[in-house]
């Protein structure tokens, strides 16, 4: 009787811990489908980006390699080849007409040629491009510090962060261009550029010709390729999603240090 | 040692045959079932992150000249999806596992791993990173907890150091592994020290490893110290460590879990659940005396 008793008990022990995996299963998806369980998992992510921003200066630089660890070709990733008919005017144009707009909280705005970015104080950097999917590559690039740019343009002081409008529409109909955001002191660190060389040569368009961002130690997703347009704002919240950036309206952080 | 025939006889010593007592401390209990949890979350948030670019690669890059050490991939002939493992230029065909298995309406289609292993169960890399990112926050703040409380409650000493008998036991005790025998009476209210080196390698070597190969990934905890990522050898090869790493960690939960299972398995999870665990004393024979 009492052993019966204890083989039912076990029974039941049993497939309640069964009905309770297949249940977390399913409920995990469920929670991830939910408005406020992302949010919960997302003060992992703040946390993450406070602790780095302490133990890891702001102004640290990150690894830079040599032409020995250069990738033979450096990965095009997401847009090849911008689909659009302006874009593909200027890219005709060998990208003469191209003009790098600076507005929105500046002193200055200012509007550059490409012969005018080149003759701006420049980096030359060979470092490694770590994509949120996993993958790396490094690439020796040179370009225009941005903190030179931002100093000719001279940011109001309720500026705090700096947009990069991009020629690469992501959707087929031709619509919701690219953009990105970064804060003051990853626009002012020196090895935030303006990269117009990849590997010694003028930057291919798969890599984001005329113009594309570095912003070392963080993310691929932030290196935003096609640049046309800089856009100083005290808040990203009323441009496109809010988020920040492409990739961050589609739920991706918008720190990527990680 | 114990003679079986006076356990059956009912006097006072076969009543007080066994006992039970309190094997592991309630902070133990519970920050073994969070890491029970944790890992479970990071490893299937890992898999999902995996499966948006599931290939590894050795070195400071994925683009080095020299291809792939491993990668999962799907390959489509006749209408038929077929996955596929690569492993140092061999080939397998993994479909149903790897690359490739039945997706909705039963149709086979690429999934780099079964939707049941992958938290989300569709590929979500946003998401499967929000979980990832949560959860080793709990895994490294219950690990650090764990740590602390063990040095200063002396499990770690008492419980968990190999003491000189037991270094000098090994040889017994692999013997008493591979013959499934199981210790009693005294002997079972300790670890043994093929187990003691187990949990002291996870605790020690692998926790850690996985941990810092982790690190090793972000490009801004790269910048502490330019470099320290090439101990490793470079941010490819740590994301390489962290995913056999992880593996190794299921290597061990199988083992453990085995081990449970074959040494009384409700009696081990009453002692992580209640922390009472039943040892079968010996029984002294009223009537030898």
């Amino acid at each position: 009787m009492k052993e019966r008793a204890e083989l039912s008990r076990r029974r039941f022990l049993a497939r309640t811990l069964g009905a309770t995996s297949a249940l977390a299963l399913s409920g995990c998806d469920a929670l991830s489908q939910t408005e406020w369980f992302p949010k919960v998992l997302g003060t992992g992510e703040q946390l993450t980006e406070a602790v780095q921003h302490l133990i890891a200066s702001r102004r640290a630089m990150a690894q830079e390699f040599t032409e020995a660890d250069l990738s033979p070709t450096f990965r095009s990733n997401g847009t090849a080849m911008p689909a659009s008919p302006e874009y593909a005017a200027l890219a005709a144009g060998g990208f003469d007409a191209y003009r790098l707009e600076v507005g929105g909280l500046v002193k200055r705005p200012v509007s550059l040629s490409l012969s005018e970015l080149r003759a701006l104080p420049s980096r030359t950097q060979i470092t490694r491009h770590d994509c949120v999917e996993g993958w790396s590559a490094i690439g020796k690039w040179k370009g225009a510090r941005l903190a030179a740019l931002l100093e000719a343009a001279q940011p109001k002081t309720q500026a705090r962060f700096v947009v990069f409008h991009c020629a690469d529409p992501m959707e087929s109909d031709g619509t919701s261009p690219y953009y990105e955001s970064i804060d003051m002191e990853d626009a002012f660190h020196p090895q935030t550029i303006l990269a117009y060389e990849l590997n010694d040569r003028t930057l291919p368009i798969p890599n984001g010709a005329p113009l594309r961002l570095r912003v070392e130690r963080q993310l691929g997703y932030k290196h935003a390729k096609y640049v046309m347009r800089i856009e100083l704002v005290e808040s990203f919240k009323r441009i496109r999603g809010g988020k920040g950036g492409y990739w961050e309206d589609q739920g991706y952080e918008w720190w990527a240090g990680i | 040692m114990s003679s079986s025939s006076s356990a059956q006889s009912a006097n006072a010593s076969a009543v007080s045959g066994s006992q039970l007592y309190c094997r592991h401390a309630v902070g133990v209990r519970v920050m073994h079932w969070i890491n029970v949890a944790a890992l479970t979350v990071l490893l299937m948030s890992g898999l999902n992150i995996f499966s948006a670019h599931p290939a590894l690669y050795w070195g400071k890059s994925s683009y080095t000249g020299s291809g792939p050490v491993f990668q999962i991939t799907a390959r489509e002939t006749d209408g038929q999806v077929i996955g596929m493992a690569r492993a140092f230029g061999r080939e397998y065909v993994t479909t149903g596992a790897l690359g490739a298995g039945s997706g909705p309406g039963g149709h086979v289609v690429e999934r780099t791993f079964p939707s049941w292993l992958t938290l989300p169960g569709n590929r979500w890399l946003a998401m499967a990173r929000r979980w990832h990112f949560f959860f080793a926050w709990v895994f490294v703040i219950n690990g650090l907890c764990y740590l602390a409380y063990s040095i200063a409650s002396r499990h770690l000493g008492r419980d968990l150091a190999p003491t000189a008998a037991d270094w000098r036991s090994i040889g017994r005790s692999v013997l008493d592994h591979l013959r499934f025998r199981h210790p009693s009476g005294e002997a079972a209210k300790q670890y043994n020290v093929l187990q003691k080196l187990a949990y002291l390698g996870v605790i020690f070597v692998l926790l850690p490893l996985v941990a810092l190969t982790g690190l090793a990934m972000s490009p801004w905890l790269d910048s502490i110290f330019p470099g320290w990522v090439d101990a490793f050898g470079g941010r490819q090869s740590a994301r390489t460590l962290h995913f056999i790493v992880a593996w190794l960690l299921v290597a061990f939960v199988f083992i453990h879990v085995f081990e449970v299972i074959a040494s009384g398995f409700w009696n081990h999870m009453r002692s992580m659940i209640t922390g009472r665990y039943r040892v079968n004393l010996e029984v002294v024979d009223e009537r030898a005396r």
